[in-house]
């Protein structure tokens, strides 16, 4: 299986009313990021799109529809399509979260979580495995923000996270506002949580916002990144260096300026990181 | 408890609200933050699928006939652009003496299929003066639909489209067969006359042009009938979705 070349910069999530200026002008990003199901369509003015945006900027696959930790697999067709994408596009990468969203032939379309045990480790992995074989290329995976853990919890999410990179060779996503939502919501750590992650397999981070529900902090993705998350980024930076990182914004889409403006400030985080690490070494 | 037995009884609980995945699970408010999550979500991709009908009845109407829908069918796809496929049927049922509400939802479940559809590529027309039209049977854009309404749904339809006030339902004089296809990049759709939506229907079935000559021969003078029907074709290969003759 081909290994993933080496890539840093500062990407957006390519949204739908962003798509013209995408279309129309430069815009000051080093890759973007788009939905891989919003584009595993059979025809019409999606692939079209997401053909001229390549002809301007790399571009990362990330879907939400894989199902990586469902029980019964993954489903052959969701592959073959996300297969038949990936030739067309030839990605940075392709990524998915550290979920399932159905089982037995229902969908939820939300990232449900999984129990951190034995079991499904071994699930994960075999599934991950099935996913690199078709794709013929390592994935990324990405940990999702949640709102329940079960009693069957054998592990930590970071450690079934690392068991599952050693065990497939996948590479992360890590999604910095995730590891903080999951961490107020389950009482951990955040800084312990980035501390355990093996550094070397972290090919991209997310940043976004979130909101407070009436007990439990809601990865909504409709706010700009919060102080806090900031502060979790930069000592992500000092831990895994400069890796691809990117605003992700899907409810209460702003201006694009506003975006670009937010990944400004990721950039200068990085800037600053890079030479601490550099006045370090 | 196996994976596959904690997933069912995860999603039992998404499906249903039964609570026997909570004594190995915390906290409990998340068990809500799903159960929300999954109406929502489905709620929303009802909305963005079906705007003129949302438009039409409102949010609380809209909302209250999604609500419904949710509780009745479950998505099976991996996509959420196959969800909503049966909504038509669920507004019938919820509005039962308002047919333009389903007409409105076939509309928009047409078009929104139809608008990332299998692409196709409209016949060239100069490359038929040899075509056996006694044999050859039409091969039509994988996009086309056809479908009846009694009301004027499409003027609803279009002038909700627009952002204008859209007129009063009223009944059609006679029930009306209304046509969707994706010539190129954009979904279009038109209202068909009698005529010509008999003939369509025979043609998706694997009438010949020969055979729809006949079929207007039937309904009026044989020379009036050869021109209406090629003044037919040649409407239909202006449209678009016309992309091959099986002879060909």
């Amino acid at each position: 299986m081909p290994n993933l070349e080496p890539f840093s910069g500062f990407g957006l999530g390519l949204r739908q009313p962003h798509y013209q200026e995408f279309l129309q002008r430069h815009v000051p990003v080093d890759f973007v990021e788009v939905i891989s199901e919003n584009f595993m369509v059979d025809g019409g003015r999606p692939p079209q799109i997401l053909d001229a945006v390549r002809e301007r900027h790399p571009v990362a696959l990330h879907g939400v529809s894989m199902s990586i930790g469902s029980a019964d697999g993954l489903r052959p067709d969701y592959l073959k399509r996300l297969r038949v994408l990936a030739d067309r596009v030839n990605p940075l990468w392709v990524s998915d979260h550290l979920c399932w969203t159905g089982v037995h032939g229902f969908n939820s379309h939300d990232l449900l979580p999984l129990p951190y045990t034995e079991e499904a480790l071994e699930t994960v992995c075999n599934n991950i495995k099935h996913a690199q074989e078709v794709l013929e290329r390592p994935i990324l995976l990405e940990n999702p923000s949640s709102y329940l853990t079960f009693s069957d919890d054998l592990m930590t999410e970071w450690e079934f996270i690392a068991q599952t990179c050693r065990l497939t060779g996948c590479f992360l996503l890590l999604d910095v506002n995730n590891v903080y939502v999951s961490g107020a919501n389950h009482g951990f750590d955040p800084y312990e949580y980035i501390a355990h992650i093996p550094a070397e397999r972290v090919m991209q981070m997310h940043l976004a916002g979130h909101s407070r529900g009436r007990e439990l902090l809601i990865d909504t993705h409709d706010e700009p990144v919060p102080d806090a998350v900031w502060a979790l980024y930069e000592f992500a930076l000092r831990r895994f260096g400069h890796v691809a990182t990117m605003i992700e914004r899907d409810d209460k889409i702003p201006a694009l300026s506003e975006l670009i403006t937010e990944l400004d400030s990721a950039r200068a985080r990085a800037c600053a990181a890079s030479s601490e690490r550099q006045c370090a070494s | 408890m196996t994976l596959g037995d904690l997933q069912r009884a995860l999603v039992e609980h998404l499906l249903t609200g039964d609570r026997r995945i909570s004594e190995r699970v915390r906290p409990q408010a998340g068990l809500e933050v799903y159960h929300h999550a999954y109406r929502a979500q489905l709620l929303g991709c009802l909305r963005d699928t079906y705007e003129r009908v949302w438009a039409w009845l409102g949010d609380e109407a809209f909302d209250r006939a999604g609500a419904c829908h949710v509780e009745l069918v479950a998505p099976k796809s991996w996509t959420l652009n196959e969800y909503g496929e049966e909504f038509a049927a669920t507004l019938a049922s919820l509005y039962p003496d308002d047919p333009e509400v389903p007409e409105l939802a076939w509309l928009d479940w047409a078009l929104r299929r139809a608008f990332d559809g299998p692409d196709s590529t409209p016949v060239d027309i100069t490359a038929l003066d040899d075509l056996d039209w006694e044999a050859a049977e039409f091969r039509f854009a994988p996009t086309l639909r056809v479908g009846a309404v009694v009301t004027n749904s499409a003027a609803i339809w279009s002038a909700l489209a627009e952002d204008r006030t859209p007129p009063a339902v009223t009944q059609l004089p006679e029930p009306t067969e209304l046509l969707v296809w994706r010539p190129d990049l954009s979904p279009r759709f038109r209202t068909l006359a009698p005529m010509e939506a008999h003939a369509l229907k025979s043609a998706l079935a694997g009438a010949t042009f020969g055979d729809i000559c006949r079929l207007h021969a039937a309904r009026s003078a044989e020379d009036n009938a050869v021109a209406a029907a090629g003044a037919m074709l040649g409407l239909w290969l202006r449209d678009g979705f016309v992309v091959g003759f099986s002879a060909d």
